[in-house]
């Protein structure tokens, strides 16, 4: 089976080349929000990173505070659904190029983002521990009163595997 | 004579297995249902789920980041005086637990969303006691996280829709939920009863193993039923596709109104997490996972 290596930031062609079925690892850095971090961002506060090119990740770790800093003990896919209100919106504002979630999104919402060359990268949901053993490091976290729904910025090597399950032309898997 | 630092601890200890391994029987049926699949990209979801279980188990870390609430199913021998508050004891284990394994701060005030910090709060975690005959003690842990429990419905549906309204209600949830509540899913179903038993019911019969048939011969071909129409949407796992939408159904009844119907179905998610204690020796004991 061929796994496509990508590097973070991703450009316009990476995500354009992608189709759904491919399945793909991710090596660089990516960003964690969900529902908190995306009402913040949503409703105009300023967020404290660039994501333009970048690759969100809906999860709330499980992280633990150690003496050499923040330790990813599991960090597994929340339900992107979740987000559907306010997803196209948060795409647009952020210019993210992927987002990597599970169950994907509303159909009207997938539309929404393959115009916006952004696409949905599912990963198997549950799959926590083996999340957490392919993030090197935690690199900041913004919004840390958020708990696990904070910006946590992780740098992540062999990320995946990661299914394309929504490209920018406009196919999906989920309505298969 | 079981004291409260036997007890905390078994709780702790259930807690703890609970999060980083699976009971025997749904590694079973997961391991089936990954050989049955032959699409690429249902193979590599359970390849995934498998990984990570091994992976869980070995380092010790919870399976899934949403480490979830807890249900406790306790039966409890009314000639087993117990010289302490069982509902405090378990609060105290679910704190300790918290800390040591770690898992996650999911409980949060309903309201204004405030969080406890320590996965404990009003009626959590819930706490369900049934007092049965002699020295009994018998403590079943359930963990559901938000993915799955969101997915739960209940129907008040009417008596003369007769029983196979019951494969209706399974299939049109599934159908509205997909790939959301994390499939291959177990599926509790409680029939009967009222609004809260129906609800209960549905919650205690996922305690049950997959791989034992439902004695009530009526019951168990209902299950069957629901698994074929259930199979037949073609979800598949993580809702990506393939052929195994659902592990297993599990339905229980109660007897009910005239006038009503209750059905409440119950998903639970893949990494299907419970925990048994049973006195052992004089001693409460863990003897699942």
């Amino acid at each position: 089976m061929k796994i496509t290596k990508l590097k973070t930031p991703l450009s316009e062609k990476d995500a354009k080349n992608l189709r759904v079925g491919d399945v793909i690892t991710i090596d660089g850095v990516i960003v964690t929000a969900r529902d908190k971090a995306y009402a913040k961002i949503t409703s105009g506060k300023k967020l404290p990173i660039d994501l333009s090119g970048g690759v969100i990740y809906h999860c709330g770790p499980l992280v633990k505070r150690t003496s050499k800093g923040w330790k990813v003990i599991s960090a597994g896919p929340t339900t992107s659904a979740r987000m559907d209100s306010i997803q196209a919106d948060f795409v647009k504002r952020t210019k993210t190029r992927a987002l990597i979630g599970k169950g994907g999104t509303g159909k009207e919402v997938a539309e929404k983002l393959a115009k916006l060359d952004c696409v949905y990268l599912a990963f198997t949901g549950g799959a926590g521990a083996l999340a957490a053993s392919q993030v090197e490091g935690v690199e900041d976290v913004f919004w840390k009163e958020l708990g696990p729904e904070a910006i946590w910025v992780l740098r992540v090597k062999d990320f995946g595997p990661l299914v394309v399950a929504i490209d920018t032309t406009g196919n999906n898997l989920y309505e298969k | 004579m079981i004291t409260e630092t036997n007890f905390k601890g078994a709780i702790v200890e259930m807690l703890t297995k609970a999060e980083t391994e699976l009971p025997r029987d749904v590694l079973i049926a997961l391991r089936k249902a990954a050989k049955s699949e032959d699409g690429k990209i249902a193979k590599i979801n359970y390849e995934t789920m498998l990984k990570n279980l091994d992976l869980a188990k070995k380092s010790k870390a919870p399976i899934c980041q949403d480490t979830g609430t807890f249900t406790f199913f306790i039966k409890l021998g009314r000639e087993l005086k117990l010289q302490f508050d069982i509902t405090k004891a378990t609060t105290e284990a679910v704190k300790t637990a918290t800390l040591n394994v770690p898992l996650r701060a999911n409980v949060v005030d309903p309201l204004t969303r405030a969080p406890s910090l320590t996965n404990t709060g009003k009626e959590q975690p819930a706490l369900h006691v049934e007092i049965t005959e002699g020295k009994e003690l018998q403590v079943d842990l359930l963990v559901k996280g938000a993915g799955t429990e969101n997915c739960g419905r209940l129907f008040m549906a009417q008596p003369a829709d007769g029983p196979d309204v019951v494969v209706r209600v399974v299939r049109s949830v599934l159908e509205e939920v997909r790939g959301r509540p994390c499939p291959p899913n177990i599926v509790g179903v409680g029939i009967g009863g009222s609004i809260e038993t129906a609800a209960l019911m549905a919650k205690r019969v996922l305690l049950r193993p997959l791989d034992k048939p439902n004695p009530d011969l009526e019951l168990a071909s209902l299950e069957r039923k629901i698994e074929e129409a259930a199979n037949r949407l073609g979800t598949g796992p993580m809702g990506l596709g393939g052929k195994t939408t659902l592990l297993r159904v599990l339905v229980e009844k109660a007897s009910c109104h005239t006038a009503s119907l209750p059905i409440a179905v119950a998903l639970q998610c893949w990494p299907a997490r419970r925990a048994k204690a049973k006195i052992l020796g004089g001693k409460l004991k863990v003897v699942e996972p």
